[in-house]
């Protein structure tokens, strides 16, 4: 399957840059809809909340420290959201193209990874562009982030290819885990600090795998600090084993995924 | 003669399982059965050489597409092996995958890229595809300003750019307009000379005859004829043939219901049916042969005049021929209800080879317009062979008489 991917590997490319053309050549603002959309939603966040939420957010005395929090939150949760519905509908989406045409699918959920990544990037520049605006400070710590972004990819493929094989044979998958995606969303503390959620109920908060992942995101972009290790690498080794499980249940349903389709 | 394709004994199922939880199960090596299998194709067994052209034939649903498809590996097989030695392209549907938004060049590009080429391969190709397609200035721009046409000449250029030693075609043959179907044709021909093996899956008699020097004919997932394209197809007419009549009775014995029949009925076709010299009923006929069309009516209601009409249309729904007892001036007048009638029409069959079908009609004079009492289309359906004539193109059996003298100088 890794042959696969190096023999392909001009095509991936070139799928992950059609897919940017053709998804903005014909209007006017082209790329900038990439960052458009989450950046207005941190605007929205940023209107409705900030009063209430600006004074809970501890140790930070800036003026747009709760953007800031959110943006450090969304550019995480963003990574994660894409891949994770790109790869649930990516073997549906191009059900045709398996049955008519030859050729490795694995490529598929590459090229979703390739372009969501690629999208985030452009998110991260944007981010930082506006941090500088507000006179928010780089720093080092912000090196971390190209290990946290892995991270995140690992876990989120391995759980966007057990459902994207699943949800071609049992359909209600499609439907239901974008509205588990969205409950996610909410008990994960993006838009809100922590420090809001009540004592006693905070420690249901490591149920939650996106929890050490959105911290992290949070400690480097916010605070600058070096993210918090151990719930990183916790779910880096569950991001492995997932991602070792949705490939071979990808290579066990392949014949039968065709009949599917 | 070197091997190319081995078909061993393959068998496509497809399975049902009494919940999709059991399915998922069965990856993990349980032992969970299906509950429900079931076979599109199985047993089957074939070879293929360099240099053969193999058509493909057989009716809606006899496994023509599971077989390609397994053979181009978009399908795999559930039991058995498919066995290439060789690079293989497969045209299952032409301009798969391409994006509206992109220029014909970076679709053929993207094409090519699933194909398999690298990006070496592919910066030599693309100018020949570019030549091939002959759109010129439009290879820039975006494919969704293409007819239709233009964008069947990328596809097709681009599914062709390299030879490969077997070619896969599915019912893609007719593309475009009539000098790119020359053209396109002439590459498959092109690519034969030059050894390619070539697969077709086609309705289209002439075609594959003109292109294949072996046929295999399929019904119900199984190979039931492997020989010449000629001896395939009349075998392969001889099955349709058998089938379209007992429809035609089927239809019969359900009171007109399916049938497409029209009318007043004050007077009805009761029986019609094709019977040749040795007053025996048939199905198909040959070429030139006399036979007799007997159509039995019956008058429900009594009316002023009655007429017989009957035409003999092709596969398309062409009339060949069609007159009626008015032009014939044979009209029954004032006939009584209860009273039947049977007429008989002899004619030679000087018809081509196909399919054809007689639609009758009983009206009051020269037109059904202005009495209609029954109007039956598709009443009888019969095969035309050509059995003891010399060979011949067209619809029409038109016998010449040739003669050649050398001129002495």
């Amino acid at each position: 399957m890794l042959r696969d991917l190096y023999l392909y590997r001009g095509f991936i490319v070139q799928s992950v840059r059609n897919e940017l053309v053709s998804r903005f050549s014909r209007s006017k603002l082209g790329g900038l809809w990439i960052i458009l959309n989450p950046l207005s939603q941190v605007l929205i966040y940023a209107l409705i909340l900030s009063n209430v939420l600006a004074a809970k957010l501890p140790g930070v005395a800036h003026q747009y420290a709760y953007a800031i929090y959110l943006m450090a939150g969304l550019l995480g949760w963003t990574l994660f959201n894409e891949i994770v519905s790109r790869c649930l509908n990516i073997f549906i989406e191009h059900g045709n193209l398996i049955k008519k045409m030859s050729f490795p699918r694995v490529t598929l959920p590459a090229i979703a990874v390739g372009s969501c990544v690629i999208n985030n990037l452009f998110l991260f520049i944007s981010m930082l562009g506006i941090f500088a605006l507000l006179g928010h400070q780089f720093n080092v710590a912000m090196l971390w982030l190209v290990p946290l972004t892995l991270v995140v990819i690992v876990f989120s493929l391995g759980i966007g290819l057990i459902l994207g094989v699943m949800n071609v044979f049992l359909r209600d998958i499609g439907q239901v885990i974008p509205i588990i995606l969205q409950m996610l969303f909410w008990f994960t503390p993006i838009v809100y600090p922590v420090a809001i959620i009540p004592e006693v109920y905070r420690h249901w908060l490591n149920l939650n795998p996106m929890y050490p992942i959105i911290d992290a995101y949070q400690q480097i972009l916010v605070y600058g600090n070096n993210p918090q290790l151990e719930g990183v690498l916790t779910i880096l080794a569950v991001g492995v084993i997932l991602s070792v499980v949705g490939l071979f249940m990808f290579r066990r349903s392949s014949a039968e995924m065709v009949d599917a389709l | 003669m070197s091997l190319l394709l081995s078909i061993q004994n393959i068998g496509k199922s497809y399975r049902a399982y009494r919940s999709e939880s059991r399915r998922f199960a069965s990856w993990f090596g349980l032992p969970v059965k299906p509950s429900e299998e079931h076979w599109v194709l199985r047993h089957m067994s074939f070879e293929v050489h360099s240099g053969e052209a193999v058509g493909v034939v057989g009716q809606n649903g006899a496994g023509k597409s599971t077989l390609l498809k397994m053979i181009a590996g978009t399908l795999k097989p559930t039991e058995g092996k498919v066995q290439i030695n060789g690079r293989i392209a497969a045209i299952l549907e032409l301009g798969m995958g391409f994006n509206p938004e992109l220029t014909g060049r970076k679709n053929a590009i993207h094409a090519l890229g699933i194909m398999g080429f690298n990006a070496d391969e592919i910066h030599q190709i693309i100018p020949k595809i570019e030549a091939f397609s002959e759109i010129g200035g439009y290879f820039d721009e975006p494919v969704r300003t293409y007819s239709s046409g233009m964008q069947m000449r990328v596809a097709f250029g681009v599914a062709t750019a390299y030879r490969p030693e077997i070619l896969i075609i599915d019912e893609a043959l007719s593309v475009g307009d009539v000098y790119f179907q020359h053209k396109s044709f002439s590459r498959i021909r092109e690519f034969q000379e030059q050894g390619t093996t070539l697969l077709i899956v086609s309705h289209d008699r002439s075609s594959i005859q003109s292109l294949c020097n072996r046929a295999i004919l399929l019904e119900n997932g199984a190979v039931i004829k492997d020989g010449n394209p000629e001896e395939v197809f009349d075998f392969y007419n001889a099955i349709i043939a058998e089938k379209e009549n007992s429809t035609v009775e089927v239809k019969k014995l359900d009171n007109n219901k399916v049938q497409t029949s029209s009318g007043t009925g004050e007077a009805k076709v009761e029986e019609i049916a094709l019977y040749n010299l040795k007053n025996e009923v048939v199905e198909v006929v040959g070429v030139g042969e006399s036979v007799e069309l007997r159509v039995k009516v019956k008058v429900y209601h009594s009316v002023e005049s009655l007429v017989f009409g009957y035409g003999i249309k092709d596969r398309k729904g062409q009339v060949m021929y069609g007159t009626n007892t008015w032009h014939t001036e044979q009209v029954i007048n004032q006939p009584k209800s209860g009273i039947e009638y049977i007429f008989k029409i002899a004619f030679p069959v000087n018809l081509g080879i196909g399919s054809y079908s007689i639609q009758t009609a009983l009206v009051d004079r020269d037109t059904h317009l202005t009495a209609n009492y029954e109007w039956v289309d598709l009443a009888l359906v019969f095969n035309v062979i050509n059995i003891d004539k010399t060979q011949f193109a067209g619809c029409l059996w038109n016998e010449p008489n040739i003669s050649i003298e050398e001129i002495l100088l």
